[in-house]
C-alpha cells in the first residue's frame, strides 16, 4: 500500500555503505541489526573507501555481500590473523574483523588473544549468541550452564564441558587493548548504546589508537527454539547475568 | 507532536515482529499478507499514531524500514 | 651485484626475499630454520617493513593470506611439522588466487621426528597436503646460491600466476654456508600492479577475495580457472638440470641436497668407468615428466635417490614407465646419505 510521505523529511534510511542485497539471516537474528550499525558507523566516519571487512565462517560467511567495501573471507577462526596481515601490509586500511563465538572464542582462540596482545590497530566485532548457528545448533564455548544444544542435549553440564567463557574479560586483562566492551541489541536503548560503542571502536582505529573489541550479545531464535521476541527477552533477563554489559577497558580518551 | 510515517519494504520483511514490539505507539501489526519469500510482512495498522521515533527501524534486522517525519513550521 | 659473502642457506633465502621486495614476513620459530626468522627480525624493521613472530604457524599463514590480499609481496617459513599446520591456509591461498611464498626447511618425520635434514614432505608439497583441487609451484634448490636465485624466482612466479609457491629445502641446505653473490634489490616501481588487491574501494567497485560459493556450478567455474592456470604453469615453468647424461647408461634422479651429493657420485663413478649421469628436477611441481621420459628411453636404469621412503620416486616411475628400470635408494629419519653409500648402490646396476 503506497504511503504518502509528501511534506515529510526522511529521518531514518538504509546506510549508504550497505549494498542492496537482502540479508540471508533468519527472521529476528541480530546479525542484521549489527550489520546496519557497522555500515552506519562507516558512513558517519566517511571511511567506506578504505575499509576492508573480514568475513568469518558461520552464519555471517556472506558478510562480504553486505557492504560497499573491499572484503576478504577468512578460514574458520583466523580472521584476527588475517586482519593482522592486512593492517600490517597497509596501515591506511580500516580493518574490521567480524566473528562469531566459535570463530573468535573456540577455534580462533590463539589468533584472537594474540592479535589483541600485540595491540594490532584493528577493530574486532565478536558476535556472542552462545551457540553455533550455521552448523545446526551445537554448543559454543559461551553456551550457558544448563543450555540445551545439539551437542549438549540434556543441557550443558559443567562437570563434562566446563563453564561459559567470558572472553572479553580475558582480553581486558591484557595491557595493549585500548577498548574492550560488551554490548547487546535486545531493545532500543541497548541498540543505541551499541551504535555508540561500535562507532567509538572504529574511530579509535582511525585515530591509530590500537586494538578494540566489541562483544555483542546476540540472539539465535532458530537454534534457541524461541521466537525473536522471546529470544530478546532471554538475552535481557538471562544472558546478561552470565555476560555483564558495559565497558571493561577504555584507554582511548 | 509531529506525525510520522514508515515505509516498510514488504519483500525484505521477514515477519520477525521485533518492530511491532519496539513501537511505543502500537502502530505496527502483521498485515496477514504473504510476500514472495513466504513471510507474513508488517504494515502500519494505526498510521495516525506514528510519531516517527524510528525505534522500529533501529531494531529491524533486515533494515527494511524507512522513517519520515512531518516538517514542523518554524 | 658484486658483493660476495659467505652465507648460510637460511640467511640467503631471507636476504633474497628482502631483495625481491618482500614487504611482510610472518613466522613461528622452529628448527632448523631459525636463522631465516632471525635474519628477518634483524633486517625487516630497519627497512620499514613488517616482521611479526606469529602465535603459531597457523597464525603466520593466515597473516600471510591477509598481507597477500592487501597486494604486497609476503612470505612465511617453517619446517615440516609447522608446514603441516599451514595446509588449510595454503588451500585458501590457492583457492583465492593469491600470490604467496612459503619456505619449508625439511626435517625428519613423521610426527615430531628430529631436526636433521630430510626430504619426507615431497608428497605434501606436490600432491596436495591441503584439501581440494589445487597445486602449488614447488622449487627445490640444491645449493646455497641456488636457494637465493629460486627465492627471487618464487616471488616472480607467485605474482605472475597468483599462486602459492613453495621453496622446498632441507636442514642441511638451511644450515650450510657457501659464498653467495646476491642481486641488487628490486625496484618496487617495476613490480606488477595488482588491481585485484584490497587497497580500499576508492573510485572502483569493491574487490572481494574469497574461495567460496555455495552454488556448485559457480564453484566449478572457479576450479576451472585454477586448472587453466595450472596447465599454463605446466606448459611453461618446468625446470630441471641434466648433468653428464649425454652418454649415460645409468642416471640418478634426485633433487635438493641429494642431487648435490649425487654430482660427486657421478664424478667418482665415471672415474671407475661407470657411465653415470644425473637428472635433477628443479621444479618438483610442475615435475619435468617429458624430459625425464625422453632421457629414460636412452638409458638402462634410472635410480631415484631421496632422503625419504620414496616420494619423488613415484613421479619418476610415472615418467619412466617401462622405458628403463626404476630402482630406489633412500635414507629416512634425517640420516644424510653419502657419496659412498650412493655409489655402492649405483654399482649394483652397473653390470
Amino acid at each position: 500500500m503506497p504511503v504518502n510521505t509528501e511534506n515529510m523529511v526522511k529521518v531514518f534510511g538504509r546506510p549508504k555503505s550497505l549494498t542492496d542485497a537482502r540479508f540471508t539471516y533468519c527472521p529476528g537474528c541480530h546479525h542484521g541489526i549489527l550489520t546496519r550499525i557497522i555500515a552506519k558507523a562507516i558512513d558517519e566516519l566517511g571511511i567506506a573507501e578504505r575499509t576492508v571487512t573480514i568475513a568469518p565462517v558461520g552464519c555471517s560467511v556472506f558478510a562480504y555481500l553486505w557492504y560497499k567495501c573491499d572484503a576478504v573471507q577468512a578460514s574458520h577462526g583466523r580472521a584476527s590473523a588475517v586482519a593482522t596481515g592486512l593492517k600490517r601490509a597497509n596501515k591506511d586500511l580500516v580493518v574490521i574483523s567480524y566473528q562469531g563465538d566459535g570463530d573468535f572464542a573456540s577455534i580462533g582462540t590463539a589468533e584472537s588473544i594474540h592479535a589483541a596482545n600485540r595491540g594490532e590497530n584493528i577493530t574486532v566485532i565478536f558476535v556472542n549468541n552462545q551457540i553455533y548457528g550455521m552448523t545446526g545448533g551445537e554448543m559454543a564455548p559461551t553456551t550457558l550452564v544448563g543450555q540445551r544444544t545439539t551437542t549438549t542435549p540434556d543441557g550443558r553440564d559443567p562437570a563434562y564441558f566446563g563453564y561459559p567463557i567470558r572472553f572479553s574479560e580475558l582480553i581486558a586483562t591484557l595491557d595493549a587493548p585500548v577498548y574492550v566492551t560488551r554490548q547487546a541489541l535486545y531493545d532500543t536503548r541497548r541498540i543505541m548504546d551499541a551504535e555508540k560503542a561500535i562507532k567509538k571502536a572504529i574511530s579509535y582505529q582511525v585515530e591509530g589508537k590500537g586494538y578494540s573489541l566489541v562483544e555483542v550479545l546476540s540472539t539465535c531464535p532458530t537454534n534457541w527454539h524461541m521466537s525473536p521476541l522471546e529470544a530478546n527477552r532471554h538475552v535481557a533477563e538471562v544472558v546478561t547475568e552470565a555476560f555483564p554489559l558495559g565497558d571493561l577497558v577504555d584507554r582511548g580518551g | 507532536m509531529p506525525s510520522g510515517r514508515v515505509l516498510i519494504d514488504e519483500e525484505r520483511c521477514k515477519g520477525c515482529g521485533l518492530c511491532i514490539a519496539a513501537c511505543p505507539q502500537k502502530v505496527l501489526a502483521f498485515s496477514g499478507k504473504i510476500n514472495r519469500s513466504g513471510y507474513n510482512y508488517v504494515h502500519m495498522e494505526h498510521p495516525e499514531k506514528c510519531v516517527g521515533c524510528a525505534f522500529c527501524a533501529m531494531t529491524c534486522p533486515d533494515v527494511a524500514i524507512e522513517v519520515y517525519r512531518e516538517k514542523v513550521a518554524a | 651485484m658484486g658483493e660476495r659473502k659467505l652465507m648460510r642457506g637460511n640467511e640467503v633465502i631471507a636476504e633474497a626475499a628482502i631483495r625481491a621486495g618482500c614487504e611482510c614476513y610472518f613466522a613461528y620459530p622452529i628448527t632448523p630454520q631459525a636463522e631465516l626468522l632471525e635474519h628477518m627480525a634483524r633486517n625487516m624493521p630497519r627497512l620499514g617493513r613488517t616482521f611479526v613472530q606469529a602465535e603459531s604457524e597457523i597464525g603466520a599463514i593466515n597473516m600471510l593470506y591477509g598481507a597477500a590480499a592487501a597486494g604486497v609481496r609476503a612470505m612465511t617459513s617453517s619446517s615440516s611439522p609447522g608446514i603441516s599446520l599451514k595446509q588449510e591456509g595454503i588451500s585458501y591461498i590457492a583457492g583465492s588466487n593469491l600470490p604467496a611464498v612459503i619456505v619449508n626447511i625439511m626435517r625428519g618425520g613423521p610426527g615430531l621426528g628430529d631436526i636433521a635434514p630430510a626430504q619426507g614432505d615431497y608428497f605434501q608439497a606436490t600432491k596436495g597436503g591441503g584439501h581440494g583441487d589445487y597445486r602449488m609451484i614447488v622449487l627445490g634448490p640444491s645449493t646455497v646460491p641456488e636457494a637465493g636465485e629460486l627465492t627471487i624466482l618464487a616471488f616472480d612466479l607467485a605474482d605472475k600466476y597468483r599462486v602459492p609457491v613453495m621453496i622446498l629445502a632441507d636442514g642441511m641446505l638451511g644450515q650450510m654456508m657457501e659464498p653467495v653473490e646476491l642481486p641488487d634489490p628490486v625496484d618496487p616501481a617495476t613490480l606488477p600492479k595488482k588491481d585485484w588487491a584490497l587497497t580500499g574501494a576508492k573510485g572502483r567497485d569493491p574487490n572481494i577475495i574469497l574461495s567460496f560459493d555455495l552454488d556448485p556450478e559457480v564453484l566449478k567455474q572457479m576450479n576451472l580457472v585454477l586448472q587453466e592456470k595450472y596447465r599454463k604453469i605446466e606448459d611453461n615453468e618446468a625446470r630441471y638440470e641434466e648433468y653428464q647424461t649425454d652418454d649415460a647408461d645409468i642416471v640418478i634422479a634426485a633433487y635438493g641436497t641429494v642431487a648435490r651429493i649425487a654430482k660427486t657420485v657421478v664424478r667418482r663413478a665415471r672415474a671407475e668407468g661407470i657411465k653415470l649421469g644425473l637428472f635433477r628436477p628443479i621444479t618438483l611441481w610442475p615435475f619435468p615428466y617429458e624430459p625425464l621420459r625422453e632421457l629414460a628411453s636412452r638409458v638402462k636404469t634410472v635410480l631415484t635417490v631421496e632422503m625419504s621412503a620414496g616420494q619423488m620416486w613415484e613421479d619418476v616411475r610415472l615418467a619412466v614407465a617401462e622405458r628403463a628400470e626404476t630402482p630406489f635408494y633412500g635414507e629416512m629419519g634425517g640420516v644424510v646419505t653419502t657419496p659412498r653409500k650412493i655409489l655402492s648402490e649405483v654399482r649394483k646396476y652397473a653390470r
